[in-house]
């Protein structure tokens, strides 16, 4: 059998913290337990299906993702708002919760990725299962959308990365805004 | 607050994957046996890794070659084990009731290794002789590297198997303890 992707237990040492972060970000702490349990479990049922091992990291954050999106279809969020997560400048999740909360769900997964995560559009198509350039078609539409919805340029949304808009939502890089 | 998850999430989420039967392998080690720390897999079909190396990392690679990526620490699958090697250490035991699963041994692994099953608490072969009941009187060499190369030690009973003079030969796990295991057979005194 070859072997394409690293034993599982490197993978869950690799990304548990990140993940539980995300989650902590996404849907507060008391509900990012069950998640987590249910991001690698459900990661463990896909994971011989892998063909490779690149864009782990991508992956499993968009399972995360995914996880933490049908919890909040099943308790739409009633007055309080999760848990702030804020360290070494990276963005608050929970922002990016509330301002993708209606986008579909593809968009929803690749503006959080981008934006909240800064992963690659390489990275996130991979992890969407689809191409670059649908990551980043999906990413941007996401961002129109949520401008259109706000109908102004939400001033808060300033994630802190190096792709990240300096401010609000605008593209970072000319190659976006070419979109 | 550092949000890390809490060691308790972390063992739920590994007795939960075995529960769920998603592991190819679980595996775990054990510190405190009297042959020093073991690393132990299983699988759905039995015993498939007793290594008394305790680096996991070239382990775990071995074993996902084998069995399947889905390689995961859990502690529960393996609890019988544990306790069938404790007794057997402790000399409360002469043999054990699991199951091996030898998938991926080629044919000629697969033939001395059950004949060496069938070598019993505080006997001794030898090498020829093993050869001989494998089919092949003449592969006391290559039966050699089968018992170096024994993926259950212990369980599969290499440390029984010394030279044609009686000297103890070799041993994967280092002479001293097969030794500490013949002694403990009353095999030798």
């Amino acid at each position: 059998m070859a072997v394409v992707v690293p034993p599982f237990e490197t993978f869950y040492e690799t990304h548990k913290t990140e993940v539980f972060r995300f989650l902590v970000g996404r849907v507060g702490r008391e509900g990012a337990e069950d998640a987590f349990q249910e991001t690698f479990l459900r990661a463990l049922k896909a994971y011989p299906r892998l063909e490779h091992g690149e864009h782990l990291r991508a992956w499993a954050l968009t399972i995360a993702n995914r996880i933490a999106l049908d919890l909040y279809r099943r308790r739409r969020p009633v007055g309080e708002m999760p848990e702030l997560v804020t360290e070494d400048g990276r963005p608050a999740y929970e922002e990016l919760a509330t301002l993708t909360h209606d986008l579909p769900p593809k968009e929803r997964a690749a503006v959080v990725l981008r934006y909240g995560y800064d992963l690659g559009y390489d990275e996130i198509g991979a992890a969407l299962g689809s191409t670059e350039s649908a990551a980043r078609q999906a990413a941007s539409a996401g961002v129109r959308r949520i401008r259109s919805q706000s109908g102004a340029r939400p001033q808060t949304f300033a994630p802190g990365g190096p792709p990240a808009p300096a401010r609000g939502l605008a593209p970072a890089n000319p190659e976006e805004q070419r979109q | 607050m550092i949000d890390l998850p809490t060691l308790e999430l972390d063992e739920r989420f590994r007795a939960a994957a075995a529960a769920a039967g998603l592991l190819d392998v679980a595996y775990d080690v054990f510190d405190d046996t009297s042959m020093g720390p073991l690393l132990v897999g299983v699988t759905d079909r039995g015993i498939c890794r007793i290594s008394f190396d305790p680096e996991p990392e070239r382990e775990l690679e071995r074993l996902a070659r084998v069995h399947g990526p889905r390689v995961l620490r859990s502690s529960k699958p393996v609890e019988r084990l544990h306790r069938e090697l404790d007794e057997y250490l402790e000399g409360r035991r002469r043999d054990f009731d699991l199951d091996v699963d030898l998938r991926g041994q080629p044919d000629f692994q697969l033939r001395v290794l059950s004949e060496l099953a069938r070598v019993g608490y505080g006997e001794t072969t030898t090498y020829g002789a093993l050869a001989a009941r494998a089919g092949n009187p003449r592969a006391a060499r290559a039966v050699g590297t089968v018992m170096n190369r024994n993926p259950v030690p212990i369980v599969l009973p290499c440390h029984r198997v010394v030279g044609a003079n009686g000297s103890l030969t070799g041993y994967g796990g280092g002479l001293h303890r097969k030794e500490l295991l013949l002694r403990l057979e009353g095999a030798i005194s």
